[in-house]
């Protein structure tokens, strides 16, 4: 314990003396170069755990089932990937889903969804998650590209608009409670409640 | 319905078509090695309007889109509208109560497994254009036709 004392008093002073050898601007403009590669290292490691290929190299059956789904092929060529959905956009929030997926690393060192049949056993309460997330966030990814306040009802079916202008509206139900397994078939529902989908 | 009928139709008949003529040699309508130019995929109707039953047993069709609807082992999406429980907060029709026989007559709980497949029976409609024509007589004309003939 001494000895570890010792050692932070010495770092400290080195730390709190002013600079013999280098001048400010070089202190100056290191500080703010080593700023750029390291904010920058930081944020492009970030969003290389936002890539396809990095999701797909553990969920690759999930990405196959999305690939049917309209959130992948459609009209318009407008998609979603993994992170669109199960990632949040606004950067605090972001980080802080990062930090939760450390768990994920766990997972992923364990093996826990390693096989097909392992990851059919844990589907259900995969899914779960997301739904509680989802309905907590009042389905903020969603909402990310499918803004209530500019749907046109006009344009949708007349089932759409009679849920969208009433449940939706009212902020009774979000998103999620309806449009479960939009881009991924849907778990075992067996006793789960299917009286919000609809 | 019409739809099925029409399909089934043009499968028995094609066959006997494509025996009976020397010009038409496959199904395909042309040479491997040419592009054929297909035909567009029908729009499924989404109007949410009911279409008479061409017949009183007859399946009602399904009138909107039912695309990505997942109807497994796992989850029938159907049911999250169409079923007994939910019917009030979602004014769909309820599946009728054949559905929730057994074959012995028996009422069950919930659909019965020789039911749950929705689509063997209920299908959407498209806007594509009808191969053959068709030439269904509704009951009423033929017995309209009947009792005309009689006086």
């Amino acid at each position: 314990m001494k000895k570890l004392k010792a050692l932070a008093l010495k770092y400290w002073r080195v730390i709190s003396k002013p600079s013999v050898h280098y001048s400010l601007g070089v202190l100056a403009f290191g500080g703010f170069l080593m700023g750029i590669i390291f904010w920058g290292g930081f944020n492009t490691a970030m969003e290389l755990t936002n890539t396809e290929t990095f999701c797909t190299s553990c969920h690759e059956n999930i990405y196959e089932e999305l690939q049917s789904t309209i959130h992948f092929t459609n009209r318009s060529g407008v998609r979603a990937i993994c992170s669109s959905c199960h990632v949040p956009h606004d950067w605090t929030d972001k980080i802080a889903r990062k930090m939760q997926a450390s768990k994920e690393v766990f997972a992923w060192i364990t093996g826990t969804i390693s096989t097909p049949e392992k990851f059919e056993a844990r589907r259900l309460a995969l899914a779960e998650h997301e739904w509680h997330r989802l309905k907590a966030n009042d389905s903020l990814e969603c909402r990310n590209c499918h803004e209530f306040d500019y749907m046109d009802f006009t344009r949708q079916s007349k089932r759409a608009v009679d849920r969208h202008s009433t449940a939706l509206a009212g902020g009774e139900k979000t998103c999620i409670d309806c449009h479960k397994g939009i881009a991924h078939r849907l778990p075992d529902m067996t006793g789960v409640d299917m009286a919000g989908m609809q | 319905m019409k739809y099925i009928i029409l399909l089934c139709l043009s499968l028995i008949t094609t066959p006997v078509f494509a025996q009976s003529s020397d010009e038409l040699a496959t199904l395909r309508g042309g040479a491997i090695s040419d592009e054929i130019k297909t035909a567009r995929i029908a729009k499924v109707e989404n109007y949410d309007i009911k279409r008479k039953r061409a017949y009183p047993m007859q399946p009602p069709t399904i009138p909107h889109k039912i695309d990505g609807y997942q109807v497994d082992l796992r989850v029938n999406r159907c049911m999250a509208c169409h079923s007994r429980r939910v019917t009030q907060a979602t004014q769909a029709p309820m599946v009728s109560v054949t559905h929730y026989m057994d074959r012995d007559g028996n009422f069950l709980a919930d659909v019965s497994p020789r039911r749950y497949f929705c689509q063997q029976c209920h299908v959407v409609q498209t806007d594509a254009n009808p191969l053959l024509v068709n030439e269904f007589v509704d009951i009423d004309e033929l017995l309209r036709a009947e009792s005309a003939g009689d006086q």
